[in-house]
């Protein structure tokens, strides 16, 4: 079925021209003066003070990873929050069970002490 | 919509719902026991893997009892096949687990790692096996074989505080990610072929696929099965993809290198057979001669290199990758043939008889290397079991039956796993590769007597007797008996693997191949 393919082709095509063809036009139309302030990295304002690649504590990881896991839990709950009727009490057992085992999670976290920050 | 799953359903996930409980009470009770009480999580969870071998048991009863009952049940909406293909792993998985608790205890205490995580761990791997074993549906096959490697990796890097179980914990990491990439790139190109994630779905739309293109596969179906047989091959640890496992199974804390080696591969073997010869069977011409390509790759490299190695786990690693081989013939055999031949049965059951006898056989071997830890000494060089006969004179014939039957030595349990293989080659007459096989256990033979060797004809490096705990010698025991046992009545347990794959009935396999 190689004509189905041909939209993609075509996509590619434009791709591979537009692209070089927008860059070029804002490289001759916008102006161009640039000076030390506007190269600086943008960090809520105030001036930078260290590199970039420094080291940091490992305990940000530890949170990052925590927020993606009950991120994941809303993400599960909202769809069946929506749809909190048709599932009906079905839903509610199955939510409750999924709960339960984050829950089990959070304690676990809790008690590690993750959730401190000393 | 408003009946979704029935009682049916329930019943049949029984074992992976209570293994998940327990996993889940071990979190909790471990964090309220003091140090020296952790012992209680291994209680704990042994008490779980005896109550999932019960759900298991109580499934088998009522839905696949005796020559008559039925092959299998399916469950929540057909992503899930309990058959006795199925069950028959399930015992496999967690005969291998409780094997790996019992000798996991004293050695966690030496390490001074002994956390409630380990066992939850093991557990949840479990769980995810279990998933792969009974998965009908290849994203229900894909969450198990994440769950299990997530498992793993974690358990692979738990010494913290030792550089080679980090290093291999992050090597084993990157690697198993990326295939699990490919593997699921592979399974996607198979949902965009067929239009749906069931393995009989696929297998149907395949065979129709072929029959419309006169007997000639896709070119992208030829893609997606190399792309999937890369992902499996991955994790079984065939020789181009092999290179993880000797580093992971060297730094792994020895235990878990044991459960890997026996649990976790026979999840991947079950997943590969479940894909290959379940689903994409229409696609066998295509995959045979990867199969045979690569089963001869994975004697030849592990069987040489197995011969250089001084490191017990290494060593031990490339004998497993040299067992793959072995194995991966089971599957030329059973995949050159129609499944109406003798050859296909015969490979079918090579491989699962295989991958029971190896479990008894391996985790003894690795319950022996495991008890050589001491407070001062490692104990995975090839000099520390030196003079073992002299320290622990028991010990060291068990080790010495294992290294036999790992050798495939007549009278005991890895005879017989050989014999069928073999069996089934020379039946679907490949008789170049049998022989070629034939030779490699020579190869195997003599790295196996290097151990035998050092450790009955060497002095001792240590001379004092080695301590050996309760759990370690009811694990020693079991494996050790197992394995005589089978080797010397090998009937019950060729009858057990004949269940498994209906061959007592009117309509063997064949029904499930429809």
């Amino acid at each position: 079925m190689p004509q189905n393919y041909v939209p993609i082709f075509i996509f590619i095509a434009i791709i591979g021209v537009l692209i070089p063809v927008t860059l070029l036009a804002a490289k001759l139309v916008r102006p161009d003066n640039p000076h030390k302030e506007k190269l600086m990295p943008y960090e809520c304002g105030i001036d930078p003070v260290d590199s970039a690649r420094g080291r940091y504590t490992v305990r940000f990881y530890i949170v990052a990873i925590l927020f993606v896991v009950f991120d994941v839990e809303t993400i599960f709950l909202f769809p069946w929050a929506v749809k909190f009727k048709a599932f009906g009490l079905f839903g509610l057992f199955e939510m409750l069970i999924f709960l339960g085992i984050l829950i089990v999670g959070y304690i676990w976290i809790w008690k590690k002490g993750a959730l401190e920050w000393v | 919509m408003a009946q979704y799953f029935t009682g049916t359903d329930y019943l049949l996930s029984l074992p992976v719902v209570l293994l998940t409980l327990f996993a889940l009470g071990i979190l909790l009770i471990d964090l309220m026991l003091p140090k020296q009480l952790k012992w209680v999580n291994a209680v704990t969870a042994f008490a779980g893997v005896l109550f999932a071998t019960a759900g298991v048991w109580r499934i088998q009863a009522v839905y696949a009892k005796g020559a008559g009952g039925y092959l299998g049940r399916f469950a929540f909406m057909q992503s899930m096949l309990v058959d006795r293909f199925a069950i028959y792993f399930f015992y496999l998985f967690l005969a291998g687990t409780a094997l790996a608790i019992l000798i996991s205890v004293r050695y966690l205490e030496i390490e001074n790692e002994h956390h409630g995580e380990f066992y939850a761990l093991m557990l949840l791997s479990v769980v995810g096996m279990m998933c792969m074993a009974a998965g009908y549906d290849i994203v229900l096959i894909f969450i198990g074989l994440e769950l299990m490697a997530i498992s793993t990796y974690v358990l692979v890097g738990f010494l913290r505080r030792d550089r080679r179980s980090n290093e291999a914990a992050l090597k084993y990491l990157l690697l198993g990610a990326f295939s699990s990439g490919i593997f699921a790139y592979g399974l996607s190109l198979f949902y965009g072929l067929t239009g749906s994630t069931n393995l009989r779905a696929i297998g149907n739309a395949l065979q129709h696929q072929m029959m419309v293109r006169n007997g000639h596969a896709d070119p992208v179906a030829v893609l997606a099965l190399i792309t999937t047989a890369t992902g499996l091959l991955f994790k079984i640890a065939a020789v181009p993809f092999h290179q993880w496992a000797p580093d992971a199974y060297e730094g792994a804390p020895t235990s878990i290198t044991g459960f890997m080696s026996v649990a976790v591969k026979a999840a991947a073997w079950a997943m590969l057979l479940r894909i290959l010869v379940f689903g994409l069977y229409p696609l066998r011409s295509v995959y045979l001669p990867l199969i045979i390509f690569v089963s001869i790759a994975t004697m030849t490299g592990a069987n040489l290199a197995a011969l250089t190695q001084n490191n017990l786990k290494r060593l031990l690693a490339y004998s497993s990758i040299a067992h793959v081989g072995y194995m991966l013939l089971g599957l030329v055999a059973l995949a050159s043939v129609d499944y109406t031949q003798p050859a296909f049965y015969d490979g079918f059951k090579g491989i699962l008889l295989y991958l029971m006898v190896y479990t008894f056989m391996n985790l003894g071997a690795f319950a022996v290397i495991t008890s050589l830890r001491n407070r001062e000494v490692i104990g995975d060089e090839i000099d520390d079991i030196a003079g073992l006969y002299f320290r622990a004179p028991t010990e060291a014939i068990m080790m010495l039956i294992f290294l036999l039957s790992l050798a495939g030595i007549p009278p005991l349990a890895g005879f017989y796993g050989k014999y069928f293989i073999f069996l089934s080659l020379i039946e679907s007459k490949h008789y170049v590769l049998a022989s070629l096989a034939v030779l490699y256990a020579v190869f195997g033979l003599y790295y196996y007597m290097r151990i035998a060797n050092s450790m009955l004809m060497r002095e001792p490096l240590e001379k004092e007797l080695l301590p050996l705990s309760w759990g370690m010698r009811a694990a020693l025991g079991v494996t050790a008996v197992a394995t005589v046992f089978i080797g010397i009545f090998p009937n019950w347990f060729i009858e057990a693997v004949n269940w498994s794959l209906g061959l007592t009935q009117a309509t063997p396999i064949a029904g499930l191949m429809k």
